[in-house]
């Protein structure tokens, strides 16, 4: 839990002392240099795209120099002919390369784009490298919430907050939600990120091949803890993850639905969280945004509303917190007044969660005192 | 003491609270702007200008000086963009680990949304606008836009969109959200406080001016030209002004109608975009994509042209390939509707769909090569002289290729998914907008400032300006491309990897780089005007022109031609120049001209007061400024005094005038 924490410092240290190698040798770049197999192949996809591209692209620059040096007004002895301005040969050649390039880089792209499709199974671990017929990928739910990130593992009954493990070489199935707004769930050196919208699930799947400590964050802004979104996702040995995973267990904190509704919440550099025991329908109930007690989950009202919807009472919103109303349906006195955007705003509790409420995921401190720990600066408990 | 409903019914839900009473900066800022406003306002007074800028200038709708103000406020709203800029630069720059910045998120994010919105919205397009307004007329050698009225009123909209965004800095807050106002994030759920629908009213009512001047000039472009220019025979700026007008048409209202069912979500409780009640976000995704990716052809396409122009003109030859650079234009047109989806590859569309819109992609920069080429073959056996416009230009082609590059990589949608919303994102459409759009408005200025004002521009300050801004651009985003290669997402406001700092370091050096450029852009206009004598351009084509707006006068008058100029070539003044074409100079007539009219500087303001009203819940002001917008349209239709006459004693005397300075210049240069 605290691996992150323990192992800063020294690693900070080391970066500082290597920065000029680290420049010139752009060494951590993890997009080039990832350790998931997905994310390899999309590396090596940029670079061949890049290469073709470059086909083009050098001559271009090359000519553009050239001309534009050889044909200056001063240099009298640069053949001039001001009235030739077509040539067949040459416009054929002008429209013929780009378009053998595209051409074949349009292939690479239907292909790479079907291989890599977030929503196909894995299929290999590298180049290679088959996957044994008994291995069931791993599955995490994933749900992104104000602004930190829920893991759900159904297979192990665990859940963790913003901490992801997974063991080397095991395919990783993720199924992904959000409980408010958009975000996109990125782990540059596991694979391409993918969206997390409310109401909907989408899938990605990846495999990491190295074990280590690795970075994850939301890459799509959804609000003021935006910044902060951010986990640690570790690559393991076989052993090292059943131990972690037993470690989650040990924990006694449930991740009960009254627990969800208070991690909910909106909070910022959330630190991580382990629960040892989770409710099975969590995740469906939070696809489905029905997670508050007495709300109607979205299937079932797609269900009534295929067979002809549920008369007029039906139209009353049922997920318990309503929706957010119009501001031609509010009372003056229920206008509110926002403030200027320079006024401080108090440390408050986490945010509200109604729809509309003006006080709503905005949390962020106008005047934040420096943090002794960074990354640590407010944190909540469920 | 007051009863607050009766405030909340008078004032919505502005309070004292929405002004910037807590923050000394903010109020310090705000009473300098207000004092300087007011020295402004009584110096105009003082120098009793007041009549002459209602009568020359707010009220004209002369399509010339309407073209130049759309320049002065692309100008001015630059400078607001690039303060955000700048302010987003420090920000990143500094806030590492235990240090927060000096902008807390709630201001931050305010800064990224109004930097994206003011640099496209209100810089980008006047600029591209402005240009157009200013050079087609000329170009095809009418008196005027189709619809003079239609012109100053599409300025003056444009104008108040401008005024709604900046009054958002002193009167309560702008959007938290980006520049495209996402939902469910802009949702009244999500963003319930006036931010949003600032950004609202902002584009609805700008965008009314900017489909209007659309419809305007392609009504111009089709119906006014000279006889004889067959639309084959038109200068190229003017074929690309019209594919973007046409996209302009096609596009906006795509926009004006996704925001319309925002606004709905907001003011009266409909779920089209909200999660819950079978809202759908993604449409809202898919539908202001459909908008917005035309949106960067119709930016581009007009600084094509303006590249086109000045490469010939300054090579001294014909355009290589005119008519390919024509269907290129034309194919540029038609793609830019087929590709949207590519802003959004990681929604979670199918692999087939995902490489359908690739490939639409990556099939747009075939023609955008053929052009390039056709560009390098014009300079291809010239005689290129390196004046400021084609400094720009050269500038351009390389800075624009590598965008391009980067933008096919950007289309591979397994590339994508690594990229996407990543600071190489970041870097590439800074590149071509950069590259090609500020580029380009640079070389158009320097083109044709002296058409416009009868002198040139400053060479000096014009260097400087672009040998800070041209390095500046490169030192400012490379570094964006190699921390989106480190996996580093934009819009953060804190990260923790001190690694990554010295490239954010480096990046605002390029941002400052950047504000000496813009610096030295003003300081150049001001050290010409004050040495406007010596800069003076007496024969009205100062470059050795090709097209017909160098055959007028520098500036030209009010009508433009005395006589409407007979076209027998595609680069007609230089056919005109090579027949020896001799300028008429007696038989003038009477010329019809429209008259100027204070009506759109009236609707633009009750538009901003209808907006003021919707975003404050002030019901009663929105309803009275509505009824002042049609009460005012109706009345405009019933004004008959739309047209004049310049009598023929006028034109004789002014094209006399330009008779003798013509034989003036020949004596002097002989």
């Amino acid at each position: 839990m605290m691996l992150d924490r323990s192992t800063r410092s020294p690693r900070r240290r080391r970066l500082l002392a290597g920065l000029p190698l680290l420049l010139l040798g752009g060494c951590n770049m993890v997009v080039m240099n990832p350790a998931g197999d997905v994310a390899v192949q999309q590396r090596d996809l940029i670079l061949v795209a890049t290469g073709l591209m470059l086909l083009i692209i050098l001559p271009v620059l090359a000519l553009t120099g050239l001309f534009a040096w050889r044909y200056r007004a001063s240099n009298q002895a640069a053949k001039y002919e001001p009235d030739w301005d077509h040539s067949t040969q040459l416009e054929l050649v002008i429209w013929a390369i780009p378009l053998l390039i595209v051409i074949v880089l349009g292939a690479v792209t239907w292909v790479s784009t079907h291989v890599l499709d977030p929503y196909r199974p894995i299929e290999r671990l590298g180049p290679g490298r088959t996957i044994a017929q008994n291995v069931r990928p791993l599955e995490v739910q994933v749900v992104a919430l104000d602004w930190k990130w829920l893991f759900i593992y159904p297979e192990y009954g665990i859940a963790t907050v913003n901490q992801l493990a997974a063991p080397v070489d095991r395919p990783i199935e993720f199924k992904l939600t959000s409980s408010t707004v958009m975000n996109a769930f990125y782990i540059p050196s596991l694979a391409g990120m993918i969206y997390a919208m409310p109401g909907m699930e989408t899938k990605l799947h990846a495999v990491i091949n190295k074990p280590g400590n690795y970075e994850g964050m939301s890459s799509n802004y959804s609000g003021a803890g935006y910044s902060g979104m951010r986990f640690r996702f570790y690559g393991m040995s076989d052993q090292g993850f059943d131990k972690w995973v037993a470690g989650v267990r040990a924990k006694s904190m449930p991740l009960t639905r009254a627990n969800y509704l208070r991690l909910e919440k909106p909070t910022e550099n959330v630190r991580p969280m382990h629960f040892g025991t989770v409710d099975p329908q969590l995740y469906k109930a939070a696809v489905n945004m029905c997670v508050r007690p007495g709300s109607m989950c979205m299937d079932h009202m797609m269900m009534i509303d295929a067979q002809g919807g549920g008369g007029k009472h039906s139209a009353e919103p049922r997920n318990g917190v309503g929706h957010a109303e119009g501001a031609l349906e509010k009372q003056p006195e229920e206008k509110g007044a926002p403030g200027h955007w320079s006024k401080p705003r108090e440390p408050t509790p986490p945010g509200a969660q109604q729809p509309g409420a003006q006080r709503n995921r905005d949390l962020t401190l106008n005047r934040m005192p420096p943090a002794a720990t960074p990354g640590l600066r407010q944190s909540v408990r469920a | 003491m007051f009863d607050p409903a009766i405030m909340k019914t008078i004032f919505g839900r502005l309070t004292l609270e929405s002004l910037p009473l807590h923050e000394p900066i903010v109020m310090a800022t705000f009473a300098a702007v207000a004092v300087g406003g007011i020295a402004l306002l009584a110096a105009i007074t003082y120098f009793k200008l007041w009549t002459w800028l209602w009568k020359e200038w707010l009220t004209s709708v002369d399509h010339k000086k309407v073209g130049i103000m759309y320049m002065i406020l692309g100008t001015v709203m630059l400078l607001r963009g690039f303060s955000d800029a700048i302010m987003m630069r420090a920000q990143q720059a500094m806030a590492f680990g235990a240090n927060e910045g000096f902008l807390p998120a709630h201001h931050y994010d305010q800064v990224f949304t109004a930097h994206g919105v003011i640099m496209i919205f209100f810089v980008a397009m006047p600029f591209v606008t402005g240009i157009m307004n200013y050079v087609i007329p000329l170009q095809i050698g009418a008196r005027d836009v189709s619809f003079p009225f239609l012109n100053n009123m599409s300025f003056w909209m444009t104008a108040a969109g401008a005024v709604i965004v900046m009054m958002s800095l002193f009167i309560g807050e702008f959007a938290r959200t980006g520049w495209l106002a996402m939902p469910p994030l802009s949702g009244v759920a999500y963003s319930p406080d006036v931010g949003v629908d600032y950004y609202i009213w902002a584009l609805q009512i700008a965008g009314v001016g900017t489909l209007l001047s659309g419809v305007n000039l392609i009504a111009t472009i089709v119906k006014m030209r000279a006889p004889g220019m067959s639309m084959m025979k038109m200068p190229i700026f003017c074929w690309t002004a019209l594919c973007t007008n046409v996209l302009v048409v096609a596009a906006f209202p795509v926009l004006t109608a996704v925001l319309a069912l925002l606004s709905l979500d907001r003011y009266i409780g409909t779920a089209i975009f909200t999660n819950e009640l079978g809202g759908n976000p993604m449409m809202y995704v898919n539908l202001i994509w459909i908008w917005g990716h035309p949106e960067v052809y119709i930016l581009i396409l007009p600084l094509f042209g303006v590249f086109s122009e000045v490469t010939s003109t300054f090579s001294g030859k014909r355009l290589f390939g005119y008519t390919s650079m024509v269907y290129a234009t034309v194919v540029i047109t038609i793609l830019a509707y087929l590709v949207w989806l590519h802003h959004f590859f990681t929604m979670g569309s199918g692999a087939s769909v995902n490489s359908f819109f690739g490939i639409t992609t990556m099939v747009i920069s075939i023609p955008t090569g053929a052009k390039i080429f056709n560009w390098l073959f014009t300079m291809y056996r010239g005689r290129i002289r390196f004046e400021l416009p084609m400094m720009w230009t050269v500038a351009f082609m390389i800075t624009f290729t590598i965008g391009g590059m980067t933008g096919v990589l950007l289309a591979v949608p397994p590339a994508d998914f690594v990229l996407h919303n990543s600071l190489f994102l970041v870097a590439h459409f800074h590149n071509v907008i950069i590259g090609g759009v500020l580029f380009g408005t640079f070389a158009a200025i320097n083109y044709w400032f002296p058409k416009a004002f009868g002198f040139r521009l400053n060479e000096w300050w014009g260097k400087l300006s672009f040998w800070m801004w041209v390095p500046g651009f490169y030192v400012a985003f490379m570094p964006l491309y190699v921390l989106g290669l480190m996996g580093v997402t934009r819009r953060l406001r804190h990260f923790d990897d001190p690694s990554l700092q010295i490239w954010f370091v480096i990046a605002a050096i390029g941002a400052a780089m950047i504000a000496v450029g813009i610096a030295a852009f003003l300081i150049q206009i001001f050290v010409s005007v004050r040495n406007r004598e010596a800069l003076r351009d007496t024969t009205g084509d100062p470059w050795n022109g090709r097209t017909l707006e160098w055959a007028t006068s520098s500036p030209p008058p009010a009508y433009n031609f005395a006589f409407t100029p007979i076209v027998h070539d595609g680069d007609a003044y230089a056919d005109m120049k090579a027949r020896g074409h001799d300028r008429p100079v007696t038989g003038f007539r009477p010329i019809h001209m429209p008259s100027n009219t204070g009506t759109g500087v009236i609707l633009a303001g009750f538009a901003v007061a209808l907006g003021f009203g919707m975003i404050w819940y002030i019901w009663w002001l929105a309803a009275a400024s509505m009824l002042g917008l049609v009460a005012t349209s109706i009345i405009h239709t019933f004004n008959y005094k739309r047209d004049y006459h310049i009598p023929v004693e006028e034109v004789e005397r002014i094209e006399n005038a330009r008779t003798a300075l013509l034989v003036q210049h020949k004596v002097t240069t002989a």
